[in-house]
């Protein structure tokens, strides 16, 4: 017998259930949604994120936005994914950022050396002061090797919290391999509870919510 | 042997040991803390109700476990990832081994895993000249001293910076740093070629969701993320009772976790794994594999009783709130898993037999029931092991010691006044010293004295 139907086997004796029986109905899913305007999540989102040592910068435009990466990375080199937002927003085209890696072994070689790295995020949730961003979307090294991460985050995808975006994406897994949570920079407190960040992801993340519709 | 002269030694050694006293207490009553604040009414109202939800649903899952891990499984495969099912522990370490082979693998990186804890992972692969480098902070320091996690959340709780100071000195050869952000640092680097270097990375599971085949893992560090992304093979090893029904069950389960464990919101990475990299993404592993371990699992789910001990997400909080957790530490445990959840699981999985004195390691407080976010009774099951302990024995102390606590068990508020009355006596400073070790690690002392005093106690109030 094999191990898989030799334990299967042993948790139906241990249930007294039949191969292939249904299950018995599930408890309903549990989603509320809370109701909290556009204009006072992105404020929550802001006090939560910036609670947690990152920080949210404003841009009433794209241009704006990508003036404000331009500020941040100053001549450090950065590497920004190929979001269609960045490039919309000139901020792949700004001196010293790298992009448009479509292979691996590139990308990872830039990551290892860049200061920061730049993305979009899929959605904001303002409750926990998250970024959501799925594979099919983001590259997953950008927003882990570099030693500071900024997010480029339209307002309008700025959502309520875990309840929200488990609502809109039952299957997360339907349409990417990976779909990640970032809220604030990596940290640890496993020495003596001290708390240290960017111990192996980006200890510092900025957010810039681009308030036109985009 | 009721218990092992050297266990009990051990247990000795931690209470008397005061810079371990410290760090421990220290760090507990601050989890404790943060969490308490966390789940305060006011700042989250829907904690009891999440609490009983989460308890319903674990009951569910495993009610119907069959056709979850199936269905797990029928997804998993449709995004080109594969399920492996191992009986016990060896049968993990056998098929990282041959796929380690097979891809011509010599480094592999870990990320926190109390499962790959249980069967000795580590040292299973060790044994075959290959370098398995764990990269949890505190995690990396237990491995660099040869020690096992002190802590389910915090690994290397019991360590000073001193402590880790000469650990890092000693085994990487670096200047010594006693600075805990330089020391993260110097991690931080080590770890980073680690990484970048490993052909396989290994992980754990907080949870696995049948209804999108994906592996749920949440971590505050990012060593998660980097072993799951930057290896080109990522092997989950999780626990089969780790099944959820529907990615939707997590908008409940990710709450109840963070802010139990840590007091936190959430972690600061959570990460949804459904396969390998798929067409278009640009980076991700390229082989996914997902290991149900069963390891005396399905033996514990034929228990209606005690069944909800596998509903543990293993937040911790119930090693913060065990004051005996709190005096013998997390090394004096049998096992990978220490603290009440430790005391009612490990007996399960391993037999009774092997460390008959387990369940009795604990002064039946309820504090551990009070904070479980998923409302397992843990006091109850260990009532019940000890009933099952001492039937299977004919010493008639401990035969006395169990009609003690079944005559508690049938007055619930005499019962309840009992744990009021445990938890008080253990916050009394100095009654500790008076060698508590003793006192928890042996059926002869530890039942009857509490049952003696709570008898008095008892006596008196019906007097007057
Ligand atoms: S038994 Fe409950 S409190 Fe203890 S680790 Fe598990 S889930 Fe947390």
């Amino acid at each position: 017998m094999t191990a898989r139907e030799e334990i299967l086997g042993r948790v139906r004796q241990a249930l007294g259930r039949e191969p292939g029986q249904t299950p018995a109905p599930a408890p309903e899913a549990r989603i509320r949604v809370s109701s909290i305007g556009l204009d006072a999540r992105l404020d929550l989102f802001q006090t939560r994120l910036e609670a947690l040592g990152g920080k949210v910068h404003r841009a009433v435009t794209l241009i704006e936005a990508r003036d404000q990466v331009a500020r941040l990375i100053g001549d450090s080199a950065a590497v920004a994914s190929n979001a269609g937002l960045l490039r919309r927003a000139g901020i792949t085209a700004l001196p010293g950022v790298g992009s448009g890696f479509l292979e691996e072994p590139a990308l990872r070689e830039a990551c290892t050396t860049a200061s920061f790295g730049v993305t979009s995020a899929d959605y904001g949730l303002a409750e926990m002061g998250s970024l959501v961003t799925f594979a099919s979307s983001e590259a997953r090294l950008i927003s882990l090797l570099p030693p500071a991460h900024i997010a480029v985050l339209a307002k309008a995808t700025l959502l309520t919290g875990l309840d929200e975006l488990y609502e809109r994406h039952p299957l997360p897994a339907e349409g990417s391999s990976s779909m990640v949570l970032i809220t604030g920079p990596s940290r640890s407190a496993d020495i003596e509870m001290i708390l240290v960040r960017g111990v192996h992801g980006p200890g510092v993340v900025h957010v810039i919510v681009v308030e036109e519709d985009i | 042997m009721w218990i092992k002269p050297a266990q009990e030694q051990g247990i000795r050694k931690t209470v008397a040991d005061r810079k371990v006293q410290l760090a421990v207490y220290s760090a507990t009553a601050r989890l404790k803390e943060k969490r308490a604040e966390a789940v305060s009414p006011d700042v989250f109202p829907e904690y009891e109700e999440l609490r009983s939800q989460a308890n319903r649903i674990k009951q569910h899952a495993l009610e119907n476990l069959d056709h979850y891990l199936e269905q797990f499984e029928k997804n998993v495969e449709s995004h080109g990832g594969r399920v492996i099912w191992a009986r016990e522990g060896a049968e993990v370490a056998d098929f990282i081994l041959g796929l380690a082979n097979e891809r011509g693998v010599s480094l592999l990186v870990k990320s926190k895993s109390m499962t790959t804890e249980e069967i000795h992972l580590n040292e299973r692969l060790e044994h075959h000249q290959l370098e398995a480098v764990e990269t949890d902070l505190g995690e990396y320091i237990v491995q660099l001293a040869h020690e096992r996690p002190y802590h389910i959340v915090a690994p290397a709780v019991h360590k000073t910076r001193q402590d880790i100071a000469d650990i890092l000195e000693r085994r990487l050869h670096v200047p010594r740093e006693e600075e805990p952000e330089k020391q993260a640092m110097i991690a931080r680097r080590t770890l980073r070629e680690k990484f970048l270097a490993a052909g396989i990375g290994i992980s754990g599971a907080n949870f696995l969701v049948a209804d999108s085949g994906a592996v749920v893992l949440v971590e505050n560090e990012g060593n998660v993320r980097l072993c799951t992304t930057a290896p080109r093979v990522h092997v989950a090893v999780a626990g089969l009772e780790k099944i959820l029904p529907r990615a939707q069950d997590l908008a409940v389960f990710l709450k109840l976790l963070a802010r139990s464990g840590t007091g936190q919101l959430l972690t600061v990475y959570t990460s949804f794994l459904s396969g390998p990299r798929r067409r278009g993404e640009v980076d991700g592993p390229e082989e996914f594999y997902v290991v149900l371990l069963d390891a005396g699992r399905t033996r514990l789910l034929a228990d209606k009783e005690k069944r909800q001990s596998l509903f543990c997400i293993r937040c911790g909080a119930c090693l913060n709130a065990c004051p005996v957790y709190r005096k013998i530490g997390g090394h004096n445990y049998p096992g990978a898993y220490s603290g009440p959840i430790g005391a009612i699981i490990t007996p399960q999985y391993q037999g009774l037999a092997r460390d008959p004195w387990l369940p009795y390691a604990s002064s039946l407080c309820g504090a551990c029931a009070e904070v479980c976010p998923v409302k397992i009774d843990i006091p109850r099951i260990l009532l019940e092991l000890r009933k099952q302990i001492t039937e299977s024995r004919t010493g008639g102390l401990e035969r006395m010691a169990f009609r003690l606590y079944g005559w508690l068990m049938r007055r619930p508020k005499l019962y309840a006044l009992a744990g009021r009355m445990a938890g008080k006596l253990a916050r009394i400073p100095g009654l500790a010293k008076l060698g508590p070790g003793a006192a928890w690690a042996s059926q002869r002392e530890i039942p009857l004295p509490a049952g003696r005093s709570f008898r008095d106690e008892w006596r008196e109030r019906k007097k007057s």
